[in-house]
């Protein structure tokens, strides 16, 4: 490797241990994620593209800014902050690492003088008894002593948690896991719609990205309905539900209460109540010109049907009582859509009480079919949300363990007392990792309670 | 005695304990910031009790849950936090003229709520009927409370640091020596965030598995979402600063301003200028 290799490997190295990018990055995250909660993300709504010029619609997508969590600006920099920490972690983690293996046992002079919370007692104890003496003032008070010998001088060393020194890289490496978690959920989940009938099943789903999903088993609609407060506000929407193997009802799975809030889940796939329709079902009969030939025909609310000549039709809306837009007729009508196999499409109505009405139209627009309106029976669809995520799992253990370091790294310090015995003059020392004005509080306890200690068997 | 009365009697109290905790900061009388001090906690005694009560009023009306399903709920409950923190901070510290940079937050809240917004008990929606609405909701508000603490006191920071840059000057030096110095106002803004920015983790995490366990995704950038996380990565960036040369002192402090001010955001301007999952009350949601 040549020198100036050696030189832009380590500038890059040290660019990515800085601290001031670990600053650049999350302020850039912070304001960039504004972007995002401004200008609506997915599919920008047709309303919204409305208010923007054609060349900011261009521009925004361009840049990305329709989808710019995922744009790659965006990911670049979450994985530019992943290596910032993961750097940052490596670089710091050997000198961590070193005070809590190897921790000084002997207070110095040079230490001594580091140290802001200090005390100095004079005794006229044996030597001996006052060694065993401070080690058990310490095993009592504070921790297990290390006891050693320097020059005829006894030192003792203890300290409380130097773990939690660590609990800031249980953070980073949180951070880590929860990213890993969210790509195995995009890589092997997928999120997915479906409405469902009632009294219908499905085994197919579609997913956000559009994709058909089989999902190896099918659910039944049984039933949905919605409960009201008095007010009129909504109470629960509720949907009970089958799942089916090979068209058996499976056992624990059948007639299951999924409201909001409380979902669904067979084979890790979860089932959410979302949304909800009408999927009656419209009722028409259909004759040949003559008025013979007459066969029913049943319309779903949801999909189209195919009259005898070819023409399909599907329903665009429905009234009970047509009097209300047209004073003198009565009686229910139907709005179809009409696509001929000509390839014209036109909007039709239907009634159920003006078989003459319709009989006119057709000719007009010469219909080889009448159509006549019987009425429809109201029935409801669920809307549901499908989801499976593999990586979720991964991305609670990431948080726990978020929660679990963030308690250490704030809540909890470090916490170390030297003793020195020199003939009759005992020094303690001591330095706590955070939260400086407790230890000094809890040293000047710790002190009170050693001279005590001392003074009360002297006498 | 009705819930509605108490909060008009807590508003009262906050007011009056701004206005002793000024007259403590002009005047220097150490009466004048006992009076403060306890009124202050006469108010969030009074708000306690109305707060438990609105709890057992929405039971009698049969629609029961806890108080904390709609943006004047949550106003008066944010209001709540912020005293206790403060309450907390003053047992502890005893810096009483925190109070007085502080309270105008509880206050603001307390009178935006009882003036100028609905007050009525109104059943829970279907999305809000969870357990963790309760947990969700705490963690988030009382990390906001010691946010809004934090930005209180950088606030006397930046007054104090501004003042000892230019000289001392005769008249407003005594207004500054109320203040505690600014070693300890920087220590004080550490010690708030590092209670607030836990607080708000665990309510993004309790937020996110609730949003799991109700709609399938934990996360899905929804705009209050983003904006918690935005909150996040400022005060993220406020705990890296103080190891991070040339960022200690005053910037730190400006980022807790800002941090504040993005968490006002995420908690209120979202819900009134953007659209999305946590628009409760406008249209009926699932």
């Amino acid at each position: 490797m040549t020198t100036q290799k050696r030189d832009f490997l380590h500038s890059l190295w040290d660019f990515f241990c800085s601290l001031k990018l670990t600053m650049f990055l999350l302020i850039s995250l912070a304001v960039i994620s504004i972007i995002g909660t401004i200008i609506p993300q997915g599919a920008p709504p047709p309303e919204y593209l409305a208010t923007i010029s054609q060349a900011k619609q261009q521009l925004y997508q361009t840049l990305g800014f329709f989808d710019m969590y995922h744009s790659w600006w965006f990911v670049l920099l979450l994985y530019m902050l992943t290596v910032n920490l993961t750097a940052c972690s490596i670089k710091r983690l050997p000198h961590i690492w070193k005070i809590i293996s190897q921790p000084t046992l002997t207070m110095n002079s040079a230490l001594e003088q580091s140290l802001s919370n200090k005390a100095s007692i004079e005794t006229a104890e044996q030597p001996e008894a006052l060694k065993d003496k401070l080690a058990a003032f310490l095993r009592k008070e504070f921790a297990n002593p290390v006891v050693s010998e320097v020059d005829g001088e006894w030192h003792f060393f203890a300290q409380k948690t130097p773990w939690c020194r660590l609990s800031v890289y249980v953070v980073h490496l949180s951070v880590i896991i929860i990213f890993i978690g969210a790509m195995i959920g995009s890589l092997f989940g997928y999120k997915g719609f479906v409405n469902v009938g009632e009294g219908e099943s499905i085994s197919r789903i579609q997913s956000r990205t559009g994709k058909e999903i089989d999902l190896g088993f099918a659910l039944r609609c049984e039933k949905f309905s919605v409960a009201l407060y008095k007010t009129g506000a909504p109470k629960e929407f509720k949907s009970i539900l089958t799942v089916l193997e090979n068209g058996k009802p499976v056992p624990d799975y059948t007639n299951v209460r999924v409201i909001v809030n409380d979902p669904l889940t067979y084979k890790g796939i979860t089932f959410y109540q979302s949304s909800y329709g009408n999927a009656g079902d419209y009722f028409f009969t259909v004759s040949d010109p003559e008025g013979k030939n007459t066969i029913p025909v049943t319309l779903n609310g949801n999909e189209s049907a195919t009259l005898p000549d070819g023409s399909s039709i599907h329903i665009v809306d429905s009234i009970d009582d047509v009097s209300q837009f047209v004073p003198n007729l009565t009686g229910p009508a139907a709005q179809l859509e009409m696509h001929t196999p000509q390839g014209a499409t036109q909007k039709l109505i239907v009634y159920a009480n003006h078989p003459e009405l319709n009989i006119e139209y057709a000719k007009k627009h010469k219909f080889s079919n009448i159509l006549l309106y019987k009425g429809s029976q109201k029935r409801m669809f669920t809307g549901l949300q499908v989801a499976k995520d593999p990586g979720v799992w991964i991305v609670w253990l990431g948080c726990a363990l978020m929660v679990i370091g963030i308690y250490g790294a704030f809540l909890m310090s470090h916490r170390r007392i030297w003793i020195r015995q020199q003939n009759g003059l005992v020094t303690m020392g001591g330095n706590a990792n955070k939260n400086q004005g407790a230890f000094e509080m809890y040293f000047k306890d710790l002190e009170t309670k050693l001279r005590n200690n001392l003074l009360r068997e002297e006498q | 005695m009705t819930s509605s009365l108490l909060f008009n009697v807590t508003t009262f109290a906050y007011l009056v304990s701004m206005l002793l905790f000024f007259a403590f900061m002009a005047s220097r009388s150490k009466a004048l910031g006992t009076a403060g001090i306890s009124v202050a906690y006469f108010g969030l005694l009074a708000q306690t009790g109305a707060i438990a009560l609105r709890w057992k009023e929405s039971y009698d009306m049969g629609v029961g849950h806890a108080p904390l399903s709609n943006l004047y709920e949550s106003v008066v409950f944010f209001s709540w936090t912020i005293v206790l923190i403060f309450a907390l901070l003053d047992i502890k510290y005893k810096y009483r003229v925190i109070g007085a940079f502080v309270m105008p937050f509880a206050l603001l809240g307390m009178a935006w709520a009882q003036l100028g917004m609905h007050t009525g008990i109104e059943p829970l929606v279907p999305a809000l009927q969870s357990n963790w609405l309760l947990y969700h909701v705490i963690t988030c508000f009382l990390g906001y409370a010691a946010f809004a603490v934090a930005c209180g006191i950088s606030i006397m920071y930046l007054i104090k640091a501004a003042h000892d840059e230019g000289g001392q000057k005769a008249g407003e030096s005594s207004l500054m020596s109320m203040f505690p110095p600014i070693r300890i106002l920087d220590d004080l803004n550490y010690r708030a965030i590092m209670v607030g920015f836990p607080l708000l983790t665990l309510g993004i995490i309790t937020g996110a598995a609730w949003a799991n366990y109700a709609w399938g995704t934990y996360w899905s950038w929804d705009p209050k979402e983003t904006w918690s996380l935005i909150v996040w990565f400022v005060y993220a960036a406020f705990l890296h600063a103080r190891f991070t040369r040339g960022w200690v002192g005053k910037r730190a402090a400006w980022l807790s301003v800002i941090g504040f001010a993005a968490t006002i955001f995420c908690y209120l301007g979202v819900n009134l200028f953007l659209s999305g999952l946590h628009s409760y009350g406008s249209s009926p949601k699932m």
